[in-house]
């Protein structure tokens, strides 16, 4: 009775957050365009870009919850889904330049020419059309998902083995992306961007459409990543992770409901990136660093894994923190991040929203008792049982 | 009359010639000298040559003179000499004994006038006379310098110095230098078929080039000769460079064994997932940054000594470190693997930025001993001392965690623990202090590994955090819980990768190996060598 009860209320604060995130999307580009600048409610542009990265952010954090918070499978290579979606989109922004760039090459980005390349790539060809790019942010993410889960989970790498093999999958990638000859701009990645779809980038109406976009994005898979978590197959996917080989031996193909949830969180990491990168304005092969995956774990950890706001909550928090302190002082915002590594794991294991959401459940329970005048015996647990 | 003239002539002549024949040498080399001030500049090879021939230790002296034009012709008698100090009047040294031939104006001198041929060819003569130096030293110098720059004149003055030669070493090269001189010279076909069968037993990069320079020019029964001998020394080079790859893959495996065996108990033995173990090997390192700073700045005498005072500490200190890291938060987390993984992660940020705090993020300089610098050639293979030194610390640091592990009671307690808590615990061992001592174990060997690693890496804040995923790596392919495994791991990975860089590249190399250890775990989830049995479920 409680546990629908609380499935009622979940269903109940994914319905208000979609709606905050919707209420954003109008709200942030309106105060941003049609209040003048010395309007005490004007958002400046900068803060419209932050904040859309800090929703980019979140819907990393969103993408590894559902494989970590709902499946148990830790990837410490999120930042390589992300990092793909986004050259697929810094690829198509570069294409946009044209002859506009340094060289003034119509067909060749200025690093190409710098490198005396003649011809353009074959992987490049096709990212100057928008759907094909738009493609490619979902599909290249993906199939790298697919086809490293297929060999990972079909030979039973689990647990700590397949956080290490996924760290040293972004790690090659780093590698690969830092030289030159792969053709994706090297060191230096991608940057300069002039225009995407027609506007210019940099003007305050695009700015304030991406925020909108990401507000939307992020509201799409939240409802989406719902509806996987509390259908049947998300019923299999809590179980996969609560009692793997229990699962197994109940007659589930565990490898495949892992295999699912691992390329459709590849494949939100990688629109995540592509919202990322346009409103970054960059995108090199810094964004493939080992230490980026895991700090998307600590987001999703701060807000509470296994909560499907809580990554949400978590990125923004962590993120925001990261922006003052890093202004105000610099020096610390490591000993801040490692401490908030350390307490958040020993003290607060269920995160902000977890522990809130535990909270409010028991007072609830607590009235419910009262109001019955019964003893509680009925102790159904949380719903996210522990490891 | 003339009888009594005649005999008293021949007596004379007799006397004189007696007396002639114990001067003769000197006598010779004087007027050999003499001739170098009439001779013409196109005519000074031959008098340089003529001098060298004699093979006399005193040309020597001569030969630099002229060379660094203080050689001088008196304008009297036109004797030449040696002159010493250059003001307004010269001193004269007498060319053949040595002797001070007194002070003369400039204007009565005239000097022996070289120019850049005559230059060379004083160096080529002087190589050749240092061929019969009384220094071994020397002599090999010169052996050496005559094998490098053949020329055909060499070949003489090594023939004979060759015949006089004792040392092996010296006649070896000197063999070598000889039969390279002898293809370029103009002698037999014989005598060159010898000299291409002694070369083709050689591996110099000399005897290749002249080798391939001969063939253009080589008659038709010669050809095949220098062909096979060119086969011979390229397949024997290759067999060298591939040597070389060996040994720097077991120069770059002992790197990783040294980073990946303080892991191997951590992760390992214990199943503690340390990302911190990185930041333990930097300290390693800043430890022994400390102590060189110490020593510089106090008992410089100690300096070859630094590492050997650097290994305790850095043991005890990053010992220190991993233990209060076990007792303040990995000890709340046992059982939950992931969450160490993090808590642990954020503790090497501290770490990090702690260090770069206090020693700023700058690279620090960390000197190599005298005994650790330097390198030695072995056959084809250019071995330097310091990794040299570092292969031996990595066996070594090995073999004592083997022994310590499974000879000693506190390695049966530590795998009693690890092997099954429950009944250690039983049997009256300490179970929360053997893990806190194995950890702290673990880092203190990563630190020992972090003081070697300091003479081969830049000792920065990000020290630690280069290690760390080859660490790992090191270990999840060797297999969890098996040092041995860790030791094969790191070697195999090692020469892979520097047998894959040649063809591949540094980083595209270091990518393949890579990706094959992501192939090999999904065929081998356990690693090379598995544990069996029960505990691989636990």
């Amino acid at each position: 009775m409680i546990t629908s009860f609380l499935m009622k209320s979940m269903d109940r604060s994914i319905v208000v957050v979609v709606a905050i995130l919707l209420g954003l999307a109008v709200l942030v580009p309106a105060l941003n365009l049609l209040t003048p600048p010395d309007h005490p409610l004007h958002v400046p542009t900068y803060l419209v870009s932050l904040f859309g990265k800090y929703l980019t952010y979140a819907l990393l954090a969103l993408a590894l919850d559902l494989v970590w918070g709902f499946c148990g499978i830790l990837s410490l290579g999120h930042a390589a889904f992300f990092a793909l979606g986004g050259y697929a989109m810094g690829m198509y922004l570069m294409r946009q330049i044209g002859a506009r760039g340094s060289y003034g090459n119509p067909l060749l980005p200025d690093f190409m020419v710098f490198l005396n390349w003649k011809e353009l790539p074959w992987f490049w060809h096709g990212f100057d059309m928008f759907w094909f790019a738009a493609l490619m942010v979902v599909l290249v993410p993906g199939l790298l998902a697919f086809v490293f889960g297929w060999f990972a989970f079909r030979s039973r790498v689990n647990g700590v083995y397949l956080s290490i093999i996924t760290q040293a999958m972004t790690y090659a990638l780093l590698l690969a992306f830092f030289r030159n000859d792969m053709g994706f701009g090297g060191n230096n990645g991608l940057t300069d961007f002039k225009d995407i779809l027609g506007f210019n980038i940099q003007a305050d109406g695009t700015r304030a459409t991406l925020f909108a976009a990401s507000a939307l994005m992020l509201a799409l898979c939240l409802i989406l990543t719902a509806a996987i978590v509390r259908s049947k197959y998300g019923k299999v996917l809590i179980a996969v992770r609560d009692a793997e080989s229990r699962t197994r031996f109940l007659g589930y193909r565990v490898e495949h409901i892992k295999l699912f949830a691992f390329t459709v969180s590849a494949m939100m990491a990688g629109i995540a990136g592509a919202l990322y990168v346009p409103q970054v304005g960059i995108i090199n092969p810094g964004e493939f660093e080992p230490g980026n995956s895991i700090e998307v774990v600590i987001w999703t950890a701060v807000g509470g894994r296994g909560t499907l706001i809580g990554p949400i909550v978590g990125a923004i928090l962590v993120n925001g923190g990261k922006s003052i302190f890093t202004a105000a002082f610099p020096e610390f915002w490591l000993f801040a991040l490692g401490g908030l590594f350390v307490l958040v794991t020993l003290f607060l294991p269920k995160g902000v929203v977890g522990t809130a959401g535990a909270y409010l459940a028991r007072r609830r329970q607590e009235r419910q008792a009262r109001a019955a005048e019964t003893p509680a015996t009925d102790l159904a647990g949380e719903p996210m049982a522990a490891e | 009359m003339y009888r009594i003239l005649q005999t008293l002539l021949v007596a004379l002549s007799l006397v004189i010639s007696a007396y002639v024949v114990g001067v003769r040498a000197a006598d010779d080399l004087g007027a050999l000298v003499d001739q170098l001030g009439a001779a013409k500049l196109s005519e000074m090879d031959d008098r340089i040559s003529a001098l060298a021939r004699t093979g006399d230790a005193k040309v020597v002296p001569v030969l630099e003179a002229l060379g660094e034009g203080e050689l001088y012709q008196r304008k009297s008698d036109s004797k030449v000499f040696l002159v010493k100090s250059t003001g307004a009047d010269l001193q004269l040294v007498d060319p053949v004994t040595g002797a001070d031939a007194g002070t003369v104006p400039k204007a009565a001198m005239q000097k022996v006038k070289v120019n850049n041929a005559v230059r060379r060819a004083v160096r080529s003569a002087l190589g050749g006379l240092t061929l019969f130096s009384e220094d071994t030293g020397a002599r090999l110098k010169a052996a050496q310098s005559m094998l490098q720059t053949p020329t055909a004149e060499a070949l003489a003055p090594i023939e004979t110095a060759l015949a006089a030669e004792k040392d092996a070493t010296v006649r070896q090269v000197l063999d070598e230098a000889r039969a390279v001189t002898l293809l370029i010279s103009q002698r037999g076909d014989d005598e060159k078929r010898a000299a291409i069968a002694l070369l083709s037993q050689t591996n110099g990069r000399t005897g290749l080039a002249v080798l391939t320079s001969a063939l253009a020019g080589a008659d038709a029964s010669l050809k095949p000769d220098i062909e096979a001998a060119i086969d011979q020394i390229e397949q024997r080079q290759a067999l060298w460079s591939a040597g070389q790859n060996v040994w720097y893959g077991l120069s770059l495996g002992s790197v990783l064994l040294l980073a990946a065996i303080g892991l191997a108990i951590t992760f390992g033995v214990m199943g503690i997932i340390n990302m911190a173990h990185g930041e333990m090997v930097m300290l390693g390192a800043y430890t022994t940054f400390l102590v060189q700073e110490v020593i510089r700045s106090s008992y410089p005498e100690l300096f070859d000594w630094s590492l050997a005072i650097a290994l305790p500490l850095a043991f005890l200190a990053t010992g220190a470190v991993g233990l209060a890291i076990e007792r303040g938060v990995i000890r709340f987390l046992y059982g939950r693997p992931l969450e160490t993984l993090l808590a642990t992660w954020g503790s090497s940020l501290i770490l990090q930025q702690a260090v770069r705090s206090i020693f700023g993020p700058t690279n620090r300089e960390v000197g190599n001993p005298s005994w650790m610098s330097g390198a030695f050639e072995l056959g084809g293979l250019t071995i330097t001392w310091n990794r040299l030194w570092i292969i031996v610390f990595a066996l070594a640091v090995f073999a004592a965690l083997l022994f310590l592990l499974k000879r000693t009671s506190m390695g049966l307690r530590m795998r009693a623990v690890t092997q099954n808590r429950r009944m250690a615990s039983s049997m009256g061992i300490r179970t929360p202090w053997v893990d806190a001592l194995t950890f702290a174990l673990g880092s203190g060997i990563a630190g020992m590994a972090g003081v070697a690693l300091s003479q081969i890496d830049n000792v920065s804040p990000n020290l630690g955090q280069g290690y760390i995923i080859d660490s790992f790596m090191v270990v999840v392919f060797g297999g969890v819980g098996n040092l041995w495994g860790t030791l094969v791991g790191a070697f195999s990975l090692g020469i892979l990768n520097k047998f894959l860089e040649p063809y591949a590249g540094a980083v595209l190399g270091k990518i393949l190996v890579l990706v094959l250890i992501i192939l090999f775990i999904q065929k081998k989830p356990r690693g090379l060598f598995a544990l069996k049995g029960r505990a691989v479920e636990a």
